[in-house]
Parts: C-alpha cells; structure tokens; sequence
C-alpha cells in the first residue's frame, strides 16, 4: 500500500455516483409501467443504490488511507452490490423507450441483431417466450440479461440473482429486465409473468440494436 | 390430504398502522396463499402430500430434483411463522427465557437489536431474518429467498420476512424503518418463547 501512498491517480478517483436522469416521463411508460411505479424505483431505489454505494466508496477510501485491511475487505459486499444495483438498473432506463417513441417495435427483421436471434431461436417470439420462461423462473430477486460473450461474440442469455452483474461472468450486457418484485409489484402484484408479458411493449429495441452493434466490435 | 392455509393469527387490519391491511390482504391472501396452491399443485400423488410441513420442507432441501417442492413448502412454513411471530400491541424488549438468552449472546437488548436490523439489511435481496436458538445458545441467522434455518438443525424462535413485497406499499425500500417498526410495535416474544420450549413444527 505504501507504493500508492503518493500516487495522484489514486485518491480522487473514487468519484461520488449520480442518478441518471429518465429520457422519459415517469408517465410516459404507462400503461406497461405506471407513473407510480415508475418514480418509486428511480427515485427511492436506484437512488438508494447509489446513495449506499457513494458512502460505501468514502469508507473504502478511508479504509485504504489508514491500510485497515479488514474494513477494506469487509467494504467488498456492499460495493459490489450497490454497485450492481447501480450499473442494472442504469441500462435497464435506457433498454425502455416509451410506446409513442417505438417501444416494442423490432428492428428490421435484416438486421445483424435480429438475424443473430433467429439463428439462436428461430424468431423473435420464441426468444420472448424463452427469456421470459428462464426469468419469470427466478428464485426471489434478479435480472434476466441478453449479452454479447466475450469471447465468442455470441448471443446469450443468463439470468444472475440479486445484484450480480453479467460482466462479471464474460457477457456484455445488450438488455436486461429487472424481475425484484419493486420493479413490478405495484402494477402487476405477485404475477410476474404478466409483467413480463407485457414490458415487451416498452423495450428500447434500438438501444439494444446500438448495443449488439457496439459489443461486436 | 393437501395443506392448508392456515389462518392469520388476527384481523387484516389489527396490525396496522405499522402494517397496513392492504400489505396484509396481498401478503397473505395472495402471496402466501399462491405457495400453499403451487406446494399442492406440486406435491399432489407424491408421498410428500401425507407428510407434515415441516418433514416436507426438511425431507426437500438440498436435493435439485425437489427444489421446486422445498421451495413452496419453505416459503409456506416460513409465512404461517411470520404471521406468527407478530401480534397486535408487539414490539419491545424481549422477555421471559428468551430475554435471558438474548443477553447471554449479545452485551444488551440495545446491541441486539442493532444486530437484527443489521442482518435484515445485510440479506442481499430476497429472504428473511431470524433469532433462533441451538444448544441453549440464541443467535440471528439471515435466509435467503425460502431457506429456513431448521435445515441447518437451529430452532427458529421468530422471523421478519424482507422479501420485498412484505414492506413494498408501506415502506417502499425503507428495509431499515420496517425491520426498526418489526422490533418496536410488532413482535411477539410470547412466541419466541413458546418455541424455546416446544420446536415449531408446523
């Protein structure tokens, strides 16, 4: 530790984590996602994410100036979770769009992303119906993800509980659909699978196209 | 024979205003009833459905090819306990047997408390927060999603439920101020005490 005692790339690099604003009104996802809903897990859950992550980043930095190895070690778990919670949910606004701004609407059926989930599933409805099959079957909290491997550039699906992140575990993240009960229970109670039914008339599908896009290169 | 669900304790209301009637009514009538119907669904023509929830719930853990049973069955046992675990006019200091055990293994009720709330938070997403007793010991044991701690061979004595849908519509994501309220007006230490000395067996 004493090597980066002096580094001036060390301190300060910890910078402090801010909500990213909506591109959208808290209404304008109605009537998949209520106003409601909607403010609630922007506002007080994302939000507290990033609150918890931002005072998690001061302790750890202050754990390291004093070399308290066990503070920075004991510091991990709710770094790495508030930190997941902050990186999810931030793709999860942009992979939404309103109805009126083309929520729902598929790219073209030529398209490298479309053609790439053809191969894989043979068509956009049956890939639906598997990502909802595999994410309605989550135990408790998490996210079902699509994501570029790493590796192989492949598409792939992966469903990771809590606050994991798929990054973590060689996918880069194209879209993902959060399944914690607070992104849906307001509108759509203990029923899951309705929620995911229906949030499809919402996604972003040119983020995602930008995404895939961007991830093969 | 199939398993039932078993009735709340009290009233819809009776422990509002700290828990609203409207969280009671989804909770219980929805949330718990959906995992007794899909534990009957599931268990239906299998040997488990003439078995005691408890011998389900330990009979089912641990083994890929019944976790969807164990999961149904854990989250019914786990439910039926935390209704359970609370009563109208809770809350406080622990008291009886319980109280002296408490102190055994924690330096006040104080610090305790502080413990609980800590572990309500710490549990990472879905699942729930225990005081339980093994050996003539109490300690705080956190579950994730269904698990329950009498597989892990501990008496469970109470449970708060920090699945999101128990606090949703009353304290959005304030875990900190449901678990604090769990503690002050809510819990029943009478129970915590009855199954120190008789095992929960549901």
């Amino acid at each position: 530790m004493q090597i980066f005692k002096n580094s001036k790339f060390f301190f300060g690099t910890l910078k402090a984590h801010t909500l990213p604003a909506l591109k959208y009104g808290y209404n304008d996802l109605e009537p998949v996602l209520s106003a409601t809903l909607l403010e609630f897990h922007h506002s007080k859950h994302h939000q507290a994410y990033i609150n918890n992550l931002n005072a998690a980043q001061e302790q750890l930095e202050d754990a390291l100036t004093k070399n308290d190895v066990q503070r920075i070690a004991n510091l991990q778990g709710i770094i790495k979770f508030n930190l997941g919670g902050h990186l999810n949910h931030s793709l999860f606004w942009e992979n939404l769009t309103p109805i009126k701004n083309g929520g729902g609407q598929l790219p073209d059926a030529n398209s490298a992303l479309v053609q790439e989930i053809n191969n894989n599933w043979g068509s956009v409805e049956n890939f639906k119906t598997f990502f909802n099959t595999r994410t309605a079957a989550i135990q408790g909290s998490g996210w079902g993800f699509l994501g570029v491997d790493q590796q192989s550039k492949k598409l792939r699906y992966l469903e990771l509980p809590n606050q994991e992140i798929p990054q973590n575990y060689g996918l880069t993240p194209i879209l993902t659909i959060d399944v914690w009960e607070h992104a849906y229970w307001w509108d759509y109670k203990n029923v899951r699978p309705n929620f995911l039914t229906n949030v499809w008339k919402i996604v972003n599908w040119k983020d995602v196209e930008t995404r895939y896009n961007q991830a093969l290169k | 024979m199939s398993f039932v669900l078993d009735p709340l304790p009290y009233a819809q209301d009776a422990l509002a205003p700290h828990i609203s009637a409207n969280t009671i009514s989804f909770h219980y009538g929805k949330h718990h009833a959906g995992y007794v119907n899909k534990l009957n669904e599931l268990t239906k023509g299998t040997p488990y459905e003439n078995q005691s929830l408890t011998d389900v719930v330990k009979n089912t853990f641990g083994n890929p090819a019944t976790v969807a049973i164990f999961n149904n069955a854990a989250q019914t046992w786990n439910h039926t306990f935390y209704w359970r675990s609370m009563k109208p006019q809770g809350g406080g200091g622990a008291t009886g047997q319980v109280k002296d055990l408490i102190l055994q293994s924690f330096d006040s009720l104080d610090s305790f408390s502080k413990a609980f709330t800590d572990a309500a938070l710490g549990q990472f997403g879905s699942g729930w927060t225990w005081l339980v007793e093994k050996d003539g010991k109490v300690s705080i044991v956190k579950t994730s999603n269904a698990d329950n701690p009498i597989t892990q061979g501990y008496n469970p004595l109470i449970t708060l439920d920090v699945w999101e849908h128990a606090y949703y519509l009353d304290f959005q994501n304030r875990r900190i101020d449901y678990a604090n309220l769990f503690l002050t007006n809510l819990v029943n230490w009478d129970y915590a005490n009855q199954n120190l000395v008789n095992k929960a067996h549901l």
